[in-house]
């Protein structure tokens, strides 16, 4: 299990006593990108906040291995500066605080963290303007408050230009694709697709086939009742389209 | 040295390193304290302790029979139990022989509560921007920089000695701005006021540094009641802080303040305020200080400007409503407020615009935080009168909540007003939440790193309006107080 990035066995995650994870297991190696599908409320959202370290859910059992290391007890900025990056489906908004100084704060704690040198506001400047070039944003997204007043589309955009700049070794996009058209889905996709690297690993939770058009995973898991019930090749994402989760 | 590393040292950084409140020790020093109770004896005593002019003691008379028939106010939205007047003492002073060339003289004791409260003799004498001076209980320990202020003509000094070496200034303009009839608060300072600060900028001088005042309530059951008098002559320009602090005492403490601001033709004052004072037990709400000011600042003339800045971080009641009356055509008046409350705190405060003059210009920014289960509430006033043509009002008022048992509450009027005038109001809500600081910390940020983002992107309008050595401690201080709160 060794080229392993995310291992995850047997976890039961409950929320005010509510059990929503129960029993997931999944194994993601180094340098794949792995979907999620699944009907409403079978706990994709749970898994990746579990992930990020989100305080309100409670971990009954099992265990998350991350590049070795066991996640649980790890406060979510750890988890960050450990090369973990989830993408939000509603990305919070920050009034009175500019995305550029928001988005520096965050690389510098990561710099801070792993001990290298920090940025200056010049040369930090300069690396976010050629990553929203990149994304295709133009630079007033630098001024204006984070993520308020951004359309949806934006917002995503936004949570892709973070994972740039935070180059993790695993992101878990938690419907990235949702609210999105044609044109701002494709955007997005190709800026996902621009940070596949061989040593980088993602997992895509999506309710649509749609996404997985753009962006192709190594393997598509179907998760129902907080636990994976199926896994297989991209081609499972083209027969849910057809068949329906009813089907699983 | 460089000035960052002197501004921590110079200045009481008005927070606790953890969440307790680091102000709370009492000093142990021998000190004189009335019998408690009001009455004229007490006042004729105050007034002979201080060896005042045969005014000051009239003035102190006549404002307490005003007081005496007087009600306090209960239109606040704040509930508390009243106030016994008669427990309180309304004098204390540490007993100090001789009167104090410089703060190397004081009581060592004293020394070493300046010390706890960051401000450092020392270190203060090698900065060279900015002038302190200390009220402790109800006396002035002394103000530093007496020399470089007096070359330029510039008076810092307690109000006590005011009364004593410029007493025509202090009977041309005490009670002028906020006179002893104005409220009931300001009756009671007007009859008993013990020490505050006395400010004189002559005409056409920029005064060349911050000026600053320390207050510190030590003893257990005493009120003080600060007078601040700040005059600007023509044309000349001053900025002015204040901080305070006080001892957890289990009993509430009575801080009932009055200051008046004069800006004649073309001057500027910019009144900045941290305070800080001991808020009550956060979960039974029992002490704290009672905190009661009147504030008001008068353009006497054309072009006058003034401005209030304040960071209110503490104390259990805080009654509060630094006004503007613009008097003078095309003067201006600014308030820029960040009020948080806390625990069981209870805040209603706000301001008062009242223009007079022609083109004058207001600025009204608030930012209320409220936590826990305390109450926050701004109250605003904006008057246009029949003559203030083509007057201007901006009012943005924006409210924060955090967690679920606080409160905000908004109370803007409006009264008069003519064809001309244009006033505006905005006003928002938000809520502070833990999937915020959850966001945050998801890309590397700390939870008070994320919390001070947080609390510092909604407050940025009014602590950029701080001078620069204490903006960065209200940023800390108000991040502080919030981390227990969340999640």
């Amino acid at each position: 299990m060794g080229n392993m990035i995310l291992e995850i066995k047997d976890l039961h995650v409950s929320i005010d006593g509510i059990p929503i994870l129960q029993g997931l297991s999944l194994c993601l190696p180094y340098g794949q990108v792995h979907a999620i599908m699944g009907p409403n409320g079978t706990g994709k959202s749970t898994l990746a906040k579990v992930l990020a370290g989100h305080p309100a859910y409670q971990i009954d059992d099992g265990e998350i291995r991350f590049k070795g290391k066991s996640l649980i007890g790890m406060q979510p900025e750890e988890r960050s500066h450990f090369g973990l990056f989830m993408s939000f489906q509603y990305p919070m908004e920050v009034a009175g605080v500019s995305n550029e100084q928001f988005l520096r704060h965050a690389v510098n704690a990561h710099k801070k963290a792993l001990s290298q040198p920090l940025l200056s506001i010049e040369s930090f400047s300069q690396i976010l303007q050629q990553k929203m070039e990149r994304m295709q944003m133009r630079s007033e997204f630098k001024d204006r408050s984070v993520n308020v007043g951004f359309s949806g589309g934006e917002k995503k955009r936004n949570e892709i230009l973070q994972m740039s700049l935070l180059e993790p070794d695993f992101a878990i996009l938690d419907e990235t694709d949702s609210g999105l058209d044609i044109d701002a889905m494709r955007i997005i996709a190709e800026g996902v697709n621009a940070l596949r690297r061989v040593d980088r690993s993602m997992i895509i939770i999506t309710h649509y086939q749609r996404l997985l058009d753009y962006i192709r995973p190594d393997q598509v898991h179907v998760m129902d009742k907080g636990k994976i019930v199926r896994s297989g090749g991209p081609e499972l994402a083209l027969l849910l389209e057809e068949k329906g989760y009813e089907w699983i | 040295m460089t000035c960052d590393e002197s501004r921590d040292i110079i200045f009481p950084d008005f927070m606790s390193v953890k969440e307790e409140y680091k102000y709370g020790f009492v000093t142990p020093i021998a000190s004189e304290v009335f019998p408690k109770g009001l009455s004229e004896e007490v006042i004729r005593a105050i007034s002979a302790k201080k060896q005042e002019p045969l005014f000051m003691l009239e003035f102190r008379l006549r404002s307490f029979h005003i007081w005496q028939q007087m009600k306090e106010p209960a239109w606040a939205n704040l509930d508390y139990v009243p106030i016994d007047y008669q427990s309180i003492s309304y004098y204390a002073e540490p007993k100090i022989k001789q009167r104090l060339e410089n703060l190397d003289q004081v009581d060592p004791e004293i020394l070493k509560m300046l010390g706890r409260l960051g401000i450092s003799i020392e270190e203060q004498k090698r900065l060279a921007n900015v002038a302190v001076d200390v009220v402790f209980d109800s006396v002035s320990l002394g103000t530093t920089f007496q020399n470089r202020l007096k070359e330029q003509g510039v008076v810092l000094c307690s109000i006590s000695e005011a009364v004593r070496e410029y007493p025509e200034l202090v009977q041309k303009y005490l009670g002028t701005v906020v006179p002893a009839k104005d409220n009931f608060f300001a009756a009671l300072n007007s009859a008993v006021f013990s020490d505050g600060s006395f400010v004189y900028i002559p005409k056409g001088v920029r005064c060349p540094m911050e000026l600053s005042t320390y207050f510190r309530i030590n003893e257990k059951e005493i009120g003080q009641f600060e007078r601040t008098l700040i005059i600007a002559e023509d044309d000349s320009y001053v900025s002015y802080l204040e901080g305070c602090t006080a001892p957890a005492h289990s009993t509430n403490q009575l801080h009932a303040a009055v200051v008046e601001l004069v800006a004649h033709k073309g001057a500027e004052i910019k009144y900045s305020t941290v305070q800080n004072w001991y808020a009550g037990d956060p979960d039974t709400g029992q002490g704290g200080v009672y905190n009661f000011v009147t504030k008001r600042g008068l353009c006497a003339g054309e072009y006058a400007k003034i401005s209030w800045t304040q960071v209110e971080a503490g104390a259990a009641i805080t009654w509060k409503y630094p006004s503007c009356i613009l008097r003078g055509d095309y003067s201006v008046g600014a308030f820029y407020s960040v009020a948080l409350t806390n625990g069981k705190m209870q805040a209603d405060t706000g301001t008062q615009m009242i223009h007079i003059g022609q083109n004058t210009r207001s600025t009204i920014i608030s930012k209320g935080i409220s936590a826990d289960e305390s109450r926050n509430s701004y109250r605003g006033r904006v008057v246009i009168g029949p003559h203030a043509r083509n007057a201007r009002n901006h009012s943005q008022c924006d409210s924060m909540l955090v967690g679920s048992r606080s409160s905000a509450h908004t109370f803007p009027s409006i009264h008069g007003g003519n064809a001309t005038a244009q006033v505006e109001h905005e006003a928002s809500v938000s809520r502070m939440n833990e999937e915020q600081i959850f966001y945050l910390q998801t890309r590397g940020l700390s939870k008070e790193d994320a919390i001070t983002l947080i609390v510092n992107g909604f407050c940025k309008e009014v602590i950029r309006e701080l001078p620069l050595e204490f903006a960065q401690e209200a940023e800390k201080l108000l991040a502080l107080k919030l981390e227990n709160c969340i999640g």
